[in-house]
């Protein structure tokens, strides 16, 4: 029985200094394999970003014509 | 945006989107020297694959010019080489940048390197013959004609060469590249999208480009008008 006590002392202390020597395990994906999420993220961050300017350019311009056509018209 | 118009522009925000993500969450062979670096495949070699479209793009207008004369495809012809030029330089730059921490040096007297880098010489030099031209005409069928022959030494100096002779780069020489072996299916999944995607930015660009220099050339035209009216 003694022996048997001990022996579970020693699997939960096992346990528990494994877990201690490795980091805090959190649910957190933007923190797995490397840290590459963040990198994707910054990444699709800065292409939607881009694309968003380009589009807004896209737009003035758009209006730009529109602008030119009323005029073409009325003169 | 009209969607039925411009259905394209909302097709390359979504291979672009898939290409960004994809590009860095995506499985990669493991490769020695070029490790994780594999993947400037689906951002590098695309910016070669955009720039050739627009130069083509270019050049088939700068033909169309020669026929029809209209000033509008000289615009497109023009636009679409300073388009393409952008993208070829931020190709060199990019591949400098690889070629730094693979082969080890930023630049190598290959022939492929120094064959686009001949390339972006003879396409600026398309833009200094635009400059030094006054007349309008004169300077759109000159560079048209001139544009022809860029193209040509273009394929030249990318496409026919490198393959002619022992090159660093992949693709050429004695270099299998990026073929089957390296190049599997899960990369094709990203890279003929990424490819598709960034051609289709580039003539987003451009599409842009060539609207604003026709209200451009709008406006100085009204303006000529009125000029005339006046005196």
């Amino acid at each position: 029985m003694k022996k048997l006590l001990s022996l579970f002392f020693l699997i939960v202390l096992s346990k528990f200094s494994f877990s201690q020597s490795g980091a805090p395990e959190m649910a957190d994906a933007m923190r797995s394999s490397g840290k590459i999420y963040v990198v994707a993220c910054v990444a699709a961050i800065v292409m939607i970003g881009l694309i968003v300017y380009l589009v807004t350019i896209d737009r003035k311009v758009s209006k730009l014509e529109r602008e030119i056509k009323s005029r073409k018209k009325t003169s | 945006m009209n969607i039925q118009k411009n259905w394209w522009k909302f097709l390359a925000i979504i291979l672009l989107l898939y290409t960004v993500i994809m590009g860095f969450l995506g499985e990669v062979p493991a490769r020695e020297i070029l490790n994780e670096t594999i993947r400037n495949l689906y951002f590098h070699v695309p910016m070669w694959f955009g720039m050739m479209t627009l130069l083509f793009i270019s050049v088939v207008y700068g033909i169309r010019y020669l026929s029809s004369g209209k000033t509008d495809d000289d615009i497109i012809a023009r636009e679409a080489a300073h388009a393409g030029v952008a993208m070829g330089i931020l190709g060199l730059i990019t591949g400098s940048l690889w070629a730094r921490y693979t082969w080890g040096t930023w630049w190598t007297q290959d022939t492929k390197l120094n064959g686009a880098a001949i390339t972006m010489l003879i396409y600026f030099a398309y833009f200094v013959l635009r400059g030094s031209v006054e007349d309008e005409q004169k300077k759109a069928r000159l560079s048209a004609v001139y544009s022809i022959f860029a193209f040509v030494m273009m394929v030249v100096f990318i496409l026919i060469l490198p393959r002619m002779e022992d090159s660093l780069h992949p693709g050429n020489g004695g270099n299998p590249g990026f073929n089957k072996y390296d190049l599997d299916s899960k990369m094709r999944m990203v890279f003929y999208p990424a490819v598709l995607g960034w051609i289709l930015l580039g003539v987003w660009i451009l599409n842009v480009r060539v609207r604003i220099t026709r209200i451009e050339e709008q406006i100085l035209n009204d303006y000529s008008g009125m000029k005339d009216q006046i005196l």
